[in-house]
């Protein structure tokens, strides 16, 4: 999408401080993905919840103090995991390349 | 029932896209899903609007029921396929709720909407056309559905299965994070429930796993196959694909789904209810 920022999701409305917010952007060869889903695992390994991206690649979760993993699923592509560590009170930006 | 009548693929869904007497409904918990695409000639069902009892916390009755499915162009002897997002969580709900009023033949698309995604088949934003329909359902069949009372008759008795994550069963959390947060007035499980997460049934693209390794799944975690089983979660969407894995996929006469699960049964008052990991036995938990 025209104009999409990396790591550019607005907070607007949120309110950070009580929130964990786990955010960011699926890319392909630098362009959005905007038909990946992303699924947010807890520190065992366990399914807590999915979401799939917006049109600008982007996607948001929000989890709780710990380490997450993110797996990343898309057409015609590897899965893809990555760990993050959410804070309440805190936003963490991922950006996931595929 | 078995896989091959309860579950088709997302060939099989191309296959018969222009078959007229093959109903496709989207059910979604993010009912915006299908605004902006769905599956062509799909109708949309919203699990919280058409579904619910907008009063009283129930189902729709068999008469709201009827007139739903009518003005949607639902006929008794369609076959209707239902997909959904969040790994067709609601989708089985709304299979499961199909067979409780009556419906013949339901089945499920295997891995919902995000196999069909990921797969890049094609989606649209064309509102379908169907001409309404006269539909009569059944009584309930409360063959598959479970109240609280015998739920509570069913501890050290039936099988019990939890499907709601560790964390949950154990009472750390209340509810996952991420999603809604509606809540019972005490954490915990029911004693002697198994706990096996509706994720394990299921691949990471939605799809489920074969009847094997199903079968093995719930051997494992204690599922005694000689007895009765009811299925409970939070609110009743996440058993409801559990309780299709039971019933449809592996064929097991007598599974209920639990729809009250841990937000009614933990705000009774005077139940058991047991901490921790491990399932606990008929005396604990109590007074």
């Amino acid at each position: 999408m025209c104009g999409a920022t990396a790591g550019g999701l607005s907070l607007d409305g949120i309110d950070v401080d009580k929130e964990a917010v786990v955010q960011g952007q699926v890319v392909r060869d630098g362009e959005p993905v905007g038909n990946a889903y992303v699924r947010l695992l807890d520190r065992t390994g366990e399914f807590t919840a999915e979401v799939p991206t917006s049109a600008s690649g982007h996607f948001r979760f929000f989890a709780a103090d710990g380490e997450w993993t993110l797996r990343t699923l898309a057409p015609r592509a590897e899965t893809v995991d990555r760990t993050v560590r959410a804070a309440v009170g805190s936003v963490a930006e991922v950006t996931i390349a595929l | 029932m078995s896989r091959d009548s309860a579950l088709v693929s997302a060939q099989w869904v191309e296959e018969h896209l222009d078959d007229p007497k093959v109903v496709l409904i989207e059910v979604d918990e993010d009912t915006a899903a299908y605004d902006k695409g769905h599956i062509r000639g799909a109708l949309k069902l919203d699990w919280t609007t058409d579904l619910q009892d907008q009063v009283r916390r129930d189902f729709v009755s068999k008469a709201q029921f009827e007139a739903l499915l009518s003005s949607r162009g639902v006929a008794n002897d369609d076959t209707v396929v239902l997909y959904g997002g969040n790994n067709n969580w609601f989708a089985a709900y709304a299979y499961w709720y199909f067979k409780l009023y009556g419906h013949q033949d339901v089945r499920l698309l295997d891995g919902g909407r995000k196999k069909w995604e990921l797969d890049s088949r094609e989606l649209t934003d064309e509102p379908p056309a169907r001409e309404v329909t006269s539909y009569t359902a059944q009584e309930q069949d409360t063959s598959i559905r479970a109240f609280r009372d015998e739920v509570v008759e069913a501890i050290g008795v039936k099988n019990l299965v939890d499907v709601r994550s560790p964390d949950e069963y154990s009472g750390r959390l209340m509810a996952p994070a991420h999603l809604p947060q509606e809540q019972a007035q005490r954490a915990g499980h029911i004693p002697t429930a198994a706990n096996v997460p509706w994720s394990k049934a299921a691949n990471d693209d939605g799809t489920f796993k074969s009847d094997d390794e199903l079968k093995q799944l719930y051997t494992d975690a204690g599922v005694d196959w000689g007895k009765d089983t009811i299925a409970y979660c939070r609110i009743g969407e996440r058993s409801s694909h559990t309780w299709f894995v039971l019933k449809e996929l592996l064929g097991e006469q007598n599974v209920k789904n639990y729809d009250g699960s841990w937000t009614e049964y933990g705000s009774l008052v005077g139940v058991p209810v047991v901490l921790g990991d491990d399932a606990g036995s008929l005396d604990d938990g109590s007074a």
